[in-house]
């Protein structure tokens, strides 16, 4: 049986965690190396780190983080973030990512999407997809949700697929923060559309919303923040949960 | 000592990573005689199972790696690599088993890559599971699989149909999933391997 996955998502800038974290007994709550293992040993099934560094040494600093978290922990983990080309993703492989998620770039040149799948394989490609819905339609958009472009999401997602993205990171900036529950209509739509594995993002409040996306919207993966991180929902217990519902975790 | 064959084929980053957590030791095997320094060997590998075989036949190391005598494991494509065929470049591999390795589109419904944690049912004789529980969650991530083989089967995973996701004849081993990656249970399946 393949278990569908919890994945706490991280922030990090200049190689430090941004958002505010919660945790009894963590040494540093702003090393996110520690964050990233003590996930592991709660039972998460993959990372993601979405890096927001603006300067160049921040971004060496990121680089360094990569190898940390690859030395330490022994799940797979993707990185989100200041990937622009092959280059960028090659740097990253090489200091031990199992995955990068590119966004804006791959909406500015979707090329590069084909490139990286050719270079490394559509494994190592995540493509992440934020979308609005703008007077009757999904609209692709940009900068945290701020942009909004005239791609269609759906026909967006379905070229990244054919491009030969391994998986689509889809966040409702609609869900997204009003810890309402995921986006359960469009996610469920869109898994129906693409033959590759679905992360639904955005929206997650309550152990009973992990319930309702797997079992309406069929993704195959959820991913959260914040509700992670302030211990709102503990990892074990969400499992525990999600097993008494029928959903095979891990 | 474990050998890592080293031809180029995907990074072996993530796993050097897990032995240094385990504490075991490793080195790489660039040439023939580095063989002589190691007890056990894995065969890593991700990627395009043809151009891996490419690669290892330009390293000139396969004739050493057939009449190898103790352990080896291979990881992923290293262990589609010890097949006889693969359908990933049409290729011909190494024949260690007389097995294929096939392609899960146009076998089965689900989505391709097979990407995540699945679980095993391995068997009571392989030894590569000692201490680990029946049913346990390995991470895969692979679009090629190997046919099911009740002879050489060391343990089934079911994707929409059943393959071996670990095989073992004599001293070698192979391996589907991601063991550097699947969590302690990973971790045990390569101190497992320095076991055997």
């Amino acid at each position: 049986m393949l278990a569908k996955r919890i994945i706490p998502c991280l922030d990090v800038k200049d190689g430090r965690t941004v958002k505010g974290v919660n945790f009894v007994d963590l040494r540093d709550a702003g090393d996110p190396v520690e964050l990233a293992w003590q996930y592991s040993q709660q039972g998460a099934d993959e990372l993601v780190f979405l890096d927001i560094t603006a300067t160049h040494e921040g971004r060496k600093t990121t680089i360094d983080l990569v190898k940390s978290v690859a030395k330490q922990v022994n799940i797979p983990f993707t990185i989100g973030g200041g990937i622009n080309e092959l280059r960028d993703a090659e740097i990253l492989l090489n200091s031990g990512a199992d995955k990068i998620s590119i966004n804006s770039a791959a909406v500015r040149n979707p090329q590069l999407i084909d490139d990286l799948s050719k270079a490394f394989g559509s494994q190592f490609v995540v493509v992440a997809v934020d979308t609005r819905f703008v007077e009757g339609a999904n609209y692709v958009h940009l900068r945290g949700g701020r942009e909004k472009t005239d791609i269609h999401t759906e026909e967006w997602i379905k070229e990244a697929e054919s491009r030969g993205a391994g998986e689509i990171l889809l966040t409702s900036m609609d869900h997204d923060g009003t810890k309402n529950g995921f986006d359960n209509p469009l996610l469920g739509c869109i898994n129906q559309l693409i033959h590759i594995p679905l992360i639904a993002s955005g929206g997650a409040g309550n152990e009973q919303h992990f319930v309702d996306v797997f079992q309406q919207s069929n993704v195959d993966a959820a991913l959260a923040a914040s509700v992670f991180h302030y211990g709102e929902i503990l990892i074990p217990e969400l499992k525990e949960r999600l097993r008494a519902e029928g959903i095979a975790v891990r | 000592m474990i050998g890592i064959v080293n031809y180029g084929a995907g990074n072996i980053f993530s796993l050097t990573a897990a032995l240094n957590r385990i504490q075991v030791g490793y080195g790489m095997i660039n040439s023939k005689e580095d063989f002589d320094q190691f007890d056990r060997v894995i065969i890593p590998g991700v990627g395009h199972a043809g151009a891996a075989m490419n690669k290892l036949r330009e390293t000139g190391l396969v004739d050493t790696i057939l009449a190898l005598e103790k352990p080896v494991l291979g990881i992923c494509v290293g262990m589609q690599l010890l097949t006889s065929y693969s359908e990933e470049g049409e290729a011909e591999l190494l024949s260690v088993f007389p097995l294929k390795t096939l392609h899960f589109k146009n076998r089965v419904t689900l989505k391709v890559p097979h990407m995540g944690w699945n679980s095993v049912k391995a068997e009571a004789d392989c030894p590569l599971f000692k201490d680990i529980p029946e049913n346990t969650y390995f991470y895969f991530v692979h679009s090629f699989f190997i046919e099911h083989s009740p002879v050489y089967n060391g343990a089934t995973c079911n994707y929409g149909i059943d393959y071996s996701a670990a095989i073992q004849k004599d001293n070698f081993y192979g391996v589907q999933f991601h063991p550097e990656k699947s969590g302690t249970h990973g971790e045990q399946l390569l101190i497992n391997f320095t076991k055997i």
